[in-house]
């Protein structure tokens, strides 16, 4: 008996350490990146390589053996990339371009589709069925096949090279309409007649009874919509050409063909744009594993 | 008559109609007019100032190069080595966690799935980094006296480098997914195991397995339609080479569309390549689908 729970102990330590030395392969990329972006410049390629910055290991020992300014300018150059980046590439206007596209997407696609999914949810209409199918239908077809007639069209109606192009295909995207449909299906349709009897209007009903319900829907599909936008790459980069029009995957891409082997620079760069993501999913979680479960087929 | 009594229809779905109406109209826009469109220009020479009708043209010079080919098998060998390997390793991984306590299966979920939540552009460029000849992993080779790898500039290592990074870089949403199903599970379909002797790894191989099937083959689905249009880390890595080594399908339409400018080229390459995801699709729903209930 003892030799048994002794091995079954054996087991799963052997199990968390398996785990934790996987999880920090996973995470490792991410760490390397970080690593050099603070990485003094000429250091970046050093053999062994340094796996924690330089300025980081010696900033604190300098300043408790009094050499301030020493510690100071090694922080300064440790910094050096990202402050190019900001000085002479303008990375801030990719930022701010990203952050404007992501979230009037992202709030454009919680109005309507949650618009959409209530009447697909909760209301009998001719054409109704044939319209949501309609759209469902599309959703198999791969993004490409759409790339080059939306391309022809975006430069029709005059939005090429503006942010609108980037803002407009991710609004008619049908997946959002699909998952507030079925999460609003649930709501008890009793609420919404009780509403009406007490003389609330079309409107109403959807802003102050549906739409409070929809909640964790809403943040759901609010985060799913804002990571696709954020993280987009193919389509802003065919319509955006104006370098001040970048968003910042499409920035950085431009970054490594004009920096080719400048990783300290790079890696600056490519740790701006993660950062944003990675707190957003550190902080809502919750939301990013509610989605993906909601999102596939068994429900 | 007739338009007096739509009228009157209209008027008593107006605001059923009224909240649909503007997604409707951006589907129409941005999603239905690019699809029927798509199938227009696949069938002609597009040009600002003139288009051309070609008939079947852009398909047949796609079947007849050897351009497609050299794509298509890329494509289908990145597909055929990295979807089964982010299926099991996602299975693997999740069965590992399942048994934990909360705390931990959160802290492992949250930590496998991390990676994969910055976009591709990111991921690619730390990775094409890594592969530098003088770059980590080359360094940690050189810990074992193997190496040092031309990784991204010769044709034998260059596609091996691109679905390397798409394999160690975490399958979260597998993960997760498994995790979610594992845990739908009735208990006593385990306690009833335990009660008729059979160890851990019967159990898992007899019940857990065929029970979480399901997800097994949505991820194998989702995984295939993904891969078949793998393309940021392609650019990002290799832009296709050395010569032709990692050119896959999108990257090729990619360049037959904004590099060649060849609109129709592109379009018929788009098209084809839905069919040939579809195809796929169908083939594993016919093998791997399952209509299991518990």
């Amino acid at each position: 008996m003892g030799l048994k729970t002794a091995f079954s102990n054996i087991a799963k330590v052997t199990v968390y350490l398996f785990l934790i030395l996987l999880a920090l392969l996973s995470l490792m990329p991410l760490y390397w990146m970080f690593v050099t972006a603070l990485q003094l410049p000429e250091q970046v390629f050093s053999i062994p390589p340094k796996f924690v910055p330089t300025a980081i290991i010696e900033f604190f020992p300098l300043i408790t053996s009094g050499e301030q300014a020493q510690a100071f300018f090694l922080l300064s150059e440790a910094f050096r990339s990202i402050k190019v980046l900001f000085t002479k590439v303008g990375l801030q206007h990719w930022f701010v371009n990203s952050l404007i596209v992501s979230v009037t997407a992202t709030l454009g696609v919680l109005l309507f589709d949650s618009m959409a999914g209530y009447v697909f949810a909760k209301k009998k209409f001719p054409g109704r069925d044939f319209i949501f199918w309609l759209m469902i239908s599309t959703m198999m077809i791969p993004g490409q096949v759409t790339l080059v007639p939306l391309f022809i069209l975006i430069g029709k109606l005059g939005l090429k090279n503006s942010l609108g192009a980037v803002i407009f295909p991710p609004l008619a995207m049908v997946f959002g309409v699909f998952l507030m449909r079925q999460y609003m299906k649930t709501i008890p349709s009793e609420l919404l007649e009780a509403a009406k009897i007490d003389g609330a209007s079309e409107i109403a009903i959807y802003w102050k009874v549906i739409m409070p319900l929809s909640k964790p829907a809403l943040a759901t599909l609010g985060i799913l919509t804002f990571m696709a936008v954020w993280n987009s790459f193919l389509w802003p980069l065919i319509i955006l050409n104006k370098d001040y029009l970048y968003t910042l995957p499409v920035g950085l891409k431009t970054l490594q063909d004009k920096n080719l082997v400048d990783y300290g620079l790079l890696m600056s760069g490519a740790s701006i744009s993660a950062i944003p993501m990675i707190l957003v999913f550190l902080f809502f979680q919750k939301y990013f594993i509610k989605g993906l479960t909601l999102g596939s087929v068994k429900g | 008559m007739i338009n007096i009594r739509l009228l009157k229809a209209i008027n008593k779905y107006k605001w059923d109609y009224l909240f649909l109406l503007p997604k409707f109209i951006l589907f129409l826009i941005f999603i239905a007019l690019p699809v029927l469109w798509a199938f227009v220009i696949a069938f002609q020479e597009y040009g600002i100032f003139e288009t051309i009708w070609t008939g079947l043209d852009n398909f047949i010079n796609t079947f007849t190069g050897d351009l497609f080919y050299i794509a298509l098998w890329n494509t289908l060998r990145y597909t055929i080595i990295v979807v089964p390997s982010q299926v099991i390793i996602a299975l693997i991984l999740a069965s590992l966690i399942n048994p934990l306590n909360r705390k931990a299966q959160v802290f492992f979920r949250g930590a496998f799935y991390l990676p994969t939540v910055t976009s591709v552009v990111v991921i690619a460029m730390t990775w094409r980094w890594m592969y530098n000849s003088k770059g980590l992993i080359n360094y940690l080779l050189s810990l074992f006296n193997l190496g040092p790898v031309n990784w991204l500039g010769s044709s034998d290592w260059a596609l091996i480098s691109i679905m390397l990074m798409s394999i160690i870089t975490p399958p979260g949403v597998g993960i997760i997914l498994y995790l979610a199903n594992m845990g739908s599970i009735p208990e006593s379909l385990f306690e009833a195991a335990r009660i008729d002797g059979a160890g851990k790894f019967k159990t898992w191989l007899k019940i857990t397995l065929p029970l979480v099937k399901p997800t097994t083959f949505y991820l194998t689905i989702l995984g295939t339609i993904g891969s078949f249009q793998v393309f940021t880390q392609v650019l990002l890595l290799t832009d296709g080479g050395p010569g032709y080594a990692t050119t896959t399908l999108v990257h090729l339409i990619y360049n037959s569309a904004f590099r060649d400018f060849d609109f129709g080229f592109a379009a018929a390459q788009a098209i084809i390549l839905f069919m040939v995801i579809l195809m796929f699709s169908l083939v594993q729903k016919k093998f791997l689908s399952s209509d299991i209930e518990y």
